[in-house]
């Protein structure tokens, strides 16, 4: 573990991304192989499950280091991080080891099978052998929350210098379904042509975000679509079966149910990507709908019924059983066409429309009424372009609709955790009901670091009251909230509740009193809701 | 009972002697913990700080300001209140403040710490009825390395980065902090050098009689292929000016009490932390606080409201004050 928390310490802590490959490569090449499965398994966000509820490990955590429980959950807050904040204020270790990580693995595994006694005292001799990196990583495993400032591809280029291996050869070998137990070192990495590939997605192809698009030249180059809302996917018909997976390569068949049926009338050796979506009545039904939806464990009758999901398609990655990545945009766009006209127009399955423009202004008229449409923007794909994999420049730009803004009052700040633990960056924001000032959002990013150690300094000095960690100050500041998207809440006492909410600037040159007033609020309410 | 030391919008106050502690607005006396920015400020008419402390403020405030000296352990009557200053730990002539009126004894901390740095005068406990404690770094999650830990973690990582031919930048607070590392690392490893900010603070702590290792200030000429395998000991501001374009590739540490956290590393943006305060951890707040004796206990700069809370648990009559002092957010967050 001693190796393995020494790789964690030189990825986390460097901010160059060739050190951070370095690293990688140089541990993978010296890890034992099943050390090396695991650290990839790690890396690709294939991490145990739960051992402990994070309620236990806070108790047990307080009684180790003999904290009472509010001191422990004061120190939670400033830390951030449940894990982290163990490995801290846990006394020293008495019986340091130095295991393997795939040893500590195993252990966490183990949990499951003992008793509560016998896991709370197998959870505490392993905090007395470990040093403090240590214990937030074996933490990290136990609370199932392990996740490193890696990315997939970063993680894959490693391998790749460590093996010998093509980048694109290995990004496929390790999506899909695996897990450490369920195959090997050899196996996975070192077998030549693995036949159980048939759930395989292709990694997905990422948009940037541009500001101006009359800047990648003429329109009729490129190809233009909404920009859905949903969540993006690839639906995957192979091998008499289908798998559905999220970009964050999350295996979500059994999810939607509903879209089984689509195997029917796909040919085998088909992949769409596209993008899930609630959808009744022929128009999307917002994200809200959605989500309530991937919340649940367990698909119910009622989320069918009320939130229905069709895949709206936009790309077709796979015909015939062959790999179409590298023909151009519009002659994949055909073919998905082609496909689609195959399928009964009352399945679960659209086709995403082209958006036909001329000028850059056509577009950005159209971009205009983004939101009556539940859909985030544009996006706008070069015709000529393959499906590349990851986030690259280029070919696919996303142009999202500008957000709504209000102006509007801070009235409470919070000391932010984690990177933020010693500046205020919490705040709540309010706007005017007649006399009074009413709490509507909070939000927590959008300042520069300057502008949060100012304000820290003013929250300092103009507290009137504290709840805990929350300071009510007093009504001076205005700032320009922005958000994606308004809906009704019974549970906020503005009615309102905002999505993704976040601070655009620091309006010094408005007073208080000109702040925005919740019949504003509400006005957006009706016609953005 | 009004008390001996009172709490303003301008600082601590003694009635009884007509002067103010640390204050952050000008006033007419003011009795200085130590040289920091956030508690030695301008605009006093008269201050009085230890020896040791002295030549700093003299350095920071100029040759106009009326600064009058006193001895650690001297007592010195001010109106109706008997003060003497006590060694505090936190850096070279750094001071815990006493005041005594009528029998009555209260300390006022300013910054401190207990373990010793081998740096400034060690940190000595004084009995007291009330004690106005600072804590910046008041939660169990702080625990700082010992010493001799430090200077390996310090010394390997420099010596990595010179045997790799980069050079070695380690962000510290200008006064005592970063005299400290100096005399923490290994200077048998490669060349020392200093910013100016350092390199000022560097000389008015020699000329006071404080032995610190030679160093070389980053002049024009200075760069990482005249001074190969350097440690710069820097200011958090300084990174950014334009000696650093002299040192491409350099490595990059800052050493601060905040290294703890996970996230704050991470903010910063650099490849290191190093875990290293000139505040006192949460075992020293507390070792330091029951050797005081202290019934009432006053909390400030830091988190006052846990600390308080946890005190009030432990039997203390605590108490939180809001002071002015940038401890838990600005330059002295180093
Ligand atoms: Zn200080
Ligand atoms: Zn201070």
């Amino acid at each position: 573990m001693k190796d393995f928390a020494a790789l964690f310490a030189r990825i986390d802590e460097s901010t160059k991304t060739n050190v951070k490959l370095a690293a990688l490569a140089d541990y993978l090449g010296r890890a034992t192989p099943q050390d090396r499965l695991w650290t990839i398994a790690l890396f690709t966000g294939r991490r145990p499950k739960r051992a402990v509820t994070a309620t236990r490990l806070r108790q047990w955590a307080a009684e180790v280091a003999r904290l009472p429980e509010w001191l422990f959950e004061d120190s939670y807050h400033v830390v951030g991080d449940l894990a982290e904040t163990i490995s801290l204020v846990l006394p020293a270790p008495r019986e340091p080891r130095d295991q393997s990580l795939s040893h500590w693995i195993a252990t966490v595994k183990a949990l499951a099978t003992l008793d509560e006694a016998a896991r709370k005292s197998a959870v505490i001799a392993a905090w007395d052998s470990l040093a403090t990196q240590e214990r937030f990583l074996f933490n990290k495993l136990l609370t199932g929350g392990f996740r490193m400032g890696v990315s997939a591809r970063l993680m894959t280029r490693a391998l790749a210098i460590s093996t010998g291996q093509d980048v694109a050869v290995l990004t496929h070998k390790l999506m899909g379904n695996w897990t450490p137990e369920t195959t090997s070192w050899e196996a996975l990495i070192e077998a030549d042509d693995p036949t159980a590939v048939l759930s395989r997605p292709y990694p997905f192809y990422l948009a940037h975000p541009v500001e101006n698009p009359a800047d990648l030249g003429a329109p009729a180059g490129w190809h233009a679509e909404r920009k859905w809302d949903g969540i993006r996917g690839q639906f995957i018909r192979r091998g008499g079966g289908h798998h559905i997976w999220s970009r964050s390569e999350e295996l979500m068949t059994d999810r939607f149910p509903e879209l089984a049926q689509l195997a029917d009338f796909l040919p085998d050796g088909t992949v769409m990507d596209g993008e899930i979506l609630a959808f009744a009545a022929g128009a999307p039904l917002g994200f809200n709908a959605l989500q309530k939806r991937i919340g649940l464990k367990k698909v119910s009758a009622k989320a069918l019924r009320e939130a229905p999901v069709i895949f709206m398609a936009y790309d077709l990655l796979e015909a015939g059983g062959a790999d179409l990545r590298q023909e151009p945009f519009d002659a994949r766009r055909a073919r998905l066409e082609a496909v689609l006209a195959e399928v009964p127009p009352d399945a679960p399955l659209r086709l995403s429309r082209e958006v036909a423009f001329d000028s850059w202004a056509a577009l950005a008229a159209v971009r205009h009424e983004s939101r009556s449409h539940n859909v985030e923007g544009l996006m706008i794909k070069r015709r000529a372009s393959p499906y590349l994999a990851g986030r690259r420049r280029g070919d696919w730009w996303k142009w999202k609709v500008d957000p709504l803004t209000v102006d509007a009052v801070m009235i409470y700040a919070q000391s932010g955790s984690g990177r933020r633990a010693n500046l205020f960056t919490d705040f709540t924001f309010a706007v005017w009901h007649g006399d009074d000032l009413v709490p509507f959002a909070k939000a927590y990013s959008g300042l520069t670091d300057a502008e949060f150690r100012e304000i820290t300094a003013w929250v300092r000095r103009n507290t009137l009251q504290r709840f805990g960690p929350v300071r009510q100050v007093t009504p001076a500041h205005v700032f320009e909230i922005a958000f994606e998207g308004i809906q009704a809440s019974s549970r906020h006492k503005s009615g309102v509740a905002l999505r993704f909410p976040r601070m655009l600037r620091w309006r010094r040159d408005k007073p208080v009193a000109e702040a925005n007033t919740l019949a504003d609020l509400n006005e957006m309410l009706a016609l953005y809701g | 009972m009004a008390g001996v030391l009172t709490f303003t919008d301008r600082g601590i106050y003694c009635p009884a002697g007509d002067f103010y502690i640390d204050p952050w607005r000008p006033v007419a006396r003011a009795l200085i913990t130590h040289g920091h920015s956030d508690h030695a400020r301008p605009g006093i008419g008269r201050y009085l700080a230890t020896e040791g402390t002295a030549p700093v403020l003299r350095h920071r405030l100029g040759d106009d300001a009326r600064i009058e000296t006193i001895a650690y352990g001297e007592t010195r009557r001010i109106g109706d209140a008997d003060v003497s200053f006590h060694p505090a730990g936190h850096v070279p002539g750094s001071a815990q403040i006493r005041v005594a009126v009528a029998g009555e004894v209260w300390v006022a901390s300013g910054d401190y710490k207990t373990v010793d740095d081998g740096l400034s005068e060690a940190f000595e406990p004084v009995r007291c009825h009330a004690f106005i404690s600072e804590c910046t770094f008041g939660l169990p999650i702080f625990k700082w390395t010992p010493q001799e830990q430090l200077a390996q973690q310090i010394n390997g990582w420099w010596a990595a980065n010179a045997a790799e031919g980069r050079a070695s930048i380690l962000g510290a607070y200008a006064l005592g902090k970063a005299q400290r590392l100096m005399r923490t690392v290994d200077a048998g490893i490669g060349p020392l050098l200093t910013v100016t900010a350092v390199e000022n603070t560097n000389a008015v702590l020699r000329a006071q009689g404080i032995t610190l290792p030679g160093t070389q200030p980053i002049t024009e000429d200075v760069s990482a292929k005249s001074h190969p395998g350097a440690l710069i000991i820097a200011t958090p501001g300084s990174t950014t000016q334009n000696w650093a374009r002299r040192f491409p590739g350099a490595a990059t540490a800052f050493a601060s009490g905040w290294m703890t956290l996970r996230g704050v590393r991470r903010r910063r943006g650099i490849d290191r932390g190093f875990v290293v305060s000139d505040h006192a951890d949460w075992a020293g707040l507390n070792a330091a606080i029951k050797a005081t004796g202290a019934e009432k206990v006053f909390v400030t700069h830091g988190y006052t409201s846990a600390f308080q809370r946890w005190l009030c648990e432990q039997g203390h009559d605590a108490h939180v004050v809001s002071t002015d002092y940038s401890g838990d957010d600005g330059e002295d967050a180093t």
